[in-house]
């Protein structure tokens, strides 16, 4: 068991599926005998609005919040929300983003303008910053819903979570009528990492 | 084996193991998860009620009847339900009485911060504040101990951030506790003032020994370190401190009223510095400070929203945060906004459209007040919109109510909208009312509420008739419409609000979340028609955007085909997909 603490910030927008990713993630630190805390978000946040679930897993853990610049890897669900949140990245963080973009409220509205270039900007300051079509490699599964379960299959690769713990909770977590979809998302989303967070 | 609970989850869990056989509530976040959560045992008995004075009112009553009773709400649920629990507080219990107070410092979904633990010294009731979901468990198995040792109503106290944190619990198993005997005592429980000058001595006793217990009790320790910093604290925040500073000596109180003074002496008189770490009001530090015990609290910390190991690592350890990343002031906000789909919007749309003055309330549709609906004028708390519009019209006659609504849920109608609708018939008010009945409590998650006839374990029961009881307290004008037919809804409002009587209109249509309501089809922007005028966009809704290269507007992937922004379109240019 490594003794340091691993620290996950999921990033997303209210309804995309972090709370099912950061449990499926919980549930492989559980299972591996880690002490583990993730701090999830619920009510009006959910609506749409910027949402952060944490986990954070080692052997003894006691704030379920991390700290700023003390997370391991962020997981952006979509594009602007990596940005967002770049203040908790430790130095040599890694960042992985879903190539989704959802327009907030005040772009939607006319009221301000969704960023250019956001990838290049978040590359520039961080230089493991990996850039994925989630989405897409959901589609080509079967169900554009799994593209968070690509990004658990990405996010486990970049942490050092064993595929067979990860394929154990998909299977305890994923409704079985999902359970094919979702673990073709999963595998296919190990494959598209292979670098790994120090 | 040990597994991942919420700290609400832990609580009802900790609520079975103890026996406890009721349990009631009005959903509200961070509190909704405890007794849906109890409700899920078996053997138990658990309700939505009407509101929280009313879920007080029937733990009590189950209290009084011997059983050992759960009662869990927000924080500002407790203000519903302060008048039967400071009475309460002075009756005591038979079976134990646990109330769950969910604060939420930094208002994650709230319209205030209040710090509840004010109530526990108002109240005169002992006040638990657990640190993870293991203590939430096991400090509401000894809550219930207390409650019945000490003959009082116990408050456990969580934020926010324990309530919907998943932390490691090992699990017990349950007491089966006889129900306990029921004998009449009017001394006791008839709170005539008699009654209830010779219970206030009972109540101030037991404060005393409760006082005596927390001197001992498990629930407050010390963890000694370094005796150079010494920290007293409690709740979430303790594991803020020991994250930083793992090094300082802590004083964890669990119990936080009433406070083990001869502990924190002692504790205080052993370190060279003393500070108080505690989220929101100074509630421990001027306790402290009033016994002439120099200690720092509210010089460091701030009175507002949620603390976090940075904050305390930055404070008391001159720590900064690592990073130095950051891009976040280029990034435009991203507040929470209606589903697409939503039948609000079709609301909101329309009030905005005709420049009316909206008294608002709690629920998802308080978001109606947010760029570009900007529906909305005042939302105060639940309940507030029709005494307030009847205020108004009070205040500045009835031309200005012709142009003045009350906006309120069906959830929130039945929580606490009836009684100022009686005021508005009694009194004489020409007040229009919209009752946004969207068949079920969605904010908070989609509990069941008495207008839905379904009860907390989805078992069909008696369904409360909304337009009926409208009509019984004396509207004479009501409308039933659809809120996304918004010619019909515009009438209505013109017709109703230039009628110098009260009306209501009830907008009828489920929750857009909800399965049992699908739209059919789809839609899409024709690009002959489009003319880039945006006003598509007026509706706020994440199921159609604008592209600026292009000039015109695309429907997204989200949309759900309520078919509100074609009724708007000047050109007609968003259109069904035919078949």
């Amino acid at each position: 068991m490594q003794s340091q603490t691993t620290n996950i910030l999921i990033v997303g927008v209210g309804g995309q599926g972090t709370l099912l990713t950061s449990r499926i993630i919980a549930q492989v630190a559980v299972q591996m005998g880690y002490d583990v805390k993730v701090s999830e978000v619920h009510g009006m946040a959910q609506r749409g609005g910027s949402v952060v679930t944490q986990v954070r897993y080692g052997e003894k853990i006691y704030s379920p919040i991390i700290k700023k610049g003390d997370a391991d890897v962020i997981l952006a669900f979509e594009k602007i929300e990596a940005a967002r949140w770049l203040d908790y990245l430790k130095p040599d963080g890694m960042v992985i983003v879903n190539n989704e973009r959802v327009n907030p409220l005040p772009v939607m509205s006319g009221k301000a303008k969704y960023p250019d270039d956001i990838h290049e900007k978040v590359a520039a300051q961080v230089k493991r910053t990996v850039v994925v079509d989630a989405t897409d490699i959901a589609v080509k599964c079967g169900n554009i819903k799994a593209a968070n379960v690509v990004l658990v299959g990405m996010l486990s690769q970049a942490i050092g979570l064993p595929e067979d713990e990860m394929e154990k909770a998909i299977r305890a977590i994923v409704p079985p009528k999902a359970l094919d979809v979702n673990l073709a998302a999963f595998r296919q989303g190990c494959k598209k990492l292979i670098t790994r967070v120090e | 084996m040990k597994k991942l609970m919420i700290g609400n989850a832990a609580i009802a869990r900790g609520a079975y193991e103890a026996g406890a056989t009721v349990a009631a509530a009005y959903p509200g976040t961070p509190s909704t998860e405890i007794v849906s959560g109890f409700s899920k045992y078996d053997g138990v008995y658990a309700e939505w009620s009407p509101n929280e004075k009313v879920a007080m009112e029937v733990a009590a009553g189950a209290s009084i009847g011997g059983a050992r009773t759960l009662v869990a709400m927000k924080h500002v649920g407790v203000n519903v339900a302060a008048d039967p629990l400071f009475t309460f507080a002075y009756t005591g219990v038979n079976g134990g009485l646990v109330i769950v107070s969910g604060d939420d410092p930094g208002m994650h979904s709230s319209q205030n911060e209040q710090d509840n633990r004010g109530y526990g010294r108002f109240a005169k009731l002992p006040v638990l504040e657990p640190a993870d979901s293991q203590e939430a468990l096991d400090f509401t198995r000894m809550a219930f101990d207390i409650s019945e040792e000490y003959d009082s109503p116990v408050m456990l106290r969580v934020t926010t951030r324990l309530a919907h944190s998943q932390t490691l619990v090992e699990e017990g198993a349950r007491k089966d506790l006889p129900l306990k005997n029921y004998t009449k005592n009017a001394g006791k429980y008839v709170m005539l003032p008699g009654h209830a000058r010779m219970r206030h001595i009972e109540v101030e006793k037991r404060m005393l020994a409760l006082q005596e217990f927390a001197e001992t009790s498990s629930l407050n320790r010390i963890e000694w370190g370094s005796k150079e910093l010494g920290i007293i604290t409690s709740g979430v925040a303790y594991q803020y401190v020991k994250e930083v500073l793992p090094e300082v000596s802590v004083l964890k109180l669990g119990i936080t009223n009433p406070l083990p003074q001869k502990l924190i002496s002692s504790f205080a008189d052993q370190v060279d510095r003393l500070v108080i770490v505690e989220e929101l009001e100074p509630v421990i530090e001027e306790q402290i400070k009033s016994w002439g015990i120099k200690a720092e609290g509210k010089e460091i910390f701030t009175l507002l929203g949620e603390y976090s190991p940075e904050m305390i690592g930055e404070k008391l350890g001159g720590i900064k945060p690592a990073s130095g990343y950051g891009l976040d002031k280029e990034i435009p906000a991203r507040p929470p906004l209606m589903c697409p789909g939503c039948p609000h919007r079709g609301v909101f749309h329309t009030l905005n459209k005709m420049k009316l003055v909206v008294m608002g309330d709690i629920g998802c549709y308080t978001l109606g007040a947010l760029s570009p609906l900007e529906g909305m004028d005042a939302c105060i708390c639940m309940g507030a919109s029709i005494g307030s519009a009847l205020g108004m019209e009070k205040a500045r006659g009835e031309e200005f109510a012709s142009k003045t609504v009350a906006v309120i849920g069906d959830s929130t109608f039945v929580h606490s909208g009836i009684t100022a609708l009686i005021d508005i018939v009694y009194n004489q008010g020409t007040s229009t009312v919209i009752i946004l009945d969207n068949d079920t409590t969605a904010m908070t998650g989609h509990q069941e509420h008495p207008a839905t006839g379904m009860n907390i374990r989805l078992q069909p029961t008696n369904k409360l008739d909304i337009e009926g009881i409208v009509r019984a307290i004396g509207i004479k004008n009501i409308r039933i419409v659809d809120p996304l037919k918004l010619d019909q809804l515009e009438a209505a409002l013109n017709e109703e609000l230039n009628r110098r009587e009260p009306s209501v209109i009830i907008t009828k249509r489920p929750c857009a979340l909800l399965n049992r309501t699908p739209y059919a089809g789809k839609y899409y922007v024709d690009e002959e028609l489009c003319k880039g005028c945006k006003r598509c966009l007026k509706v706020g809704c994440a199921g159609i955007y604008f592209i600026e290269e292009d000039k015109r507007a695309v429907i997204h992937s989200s949309c759900a085909a309520c078919g509100l922004c074609p009724q708007i379109c000047t050109f007609d240019a968003i259109k069904k997909v035919e078949g």
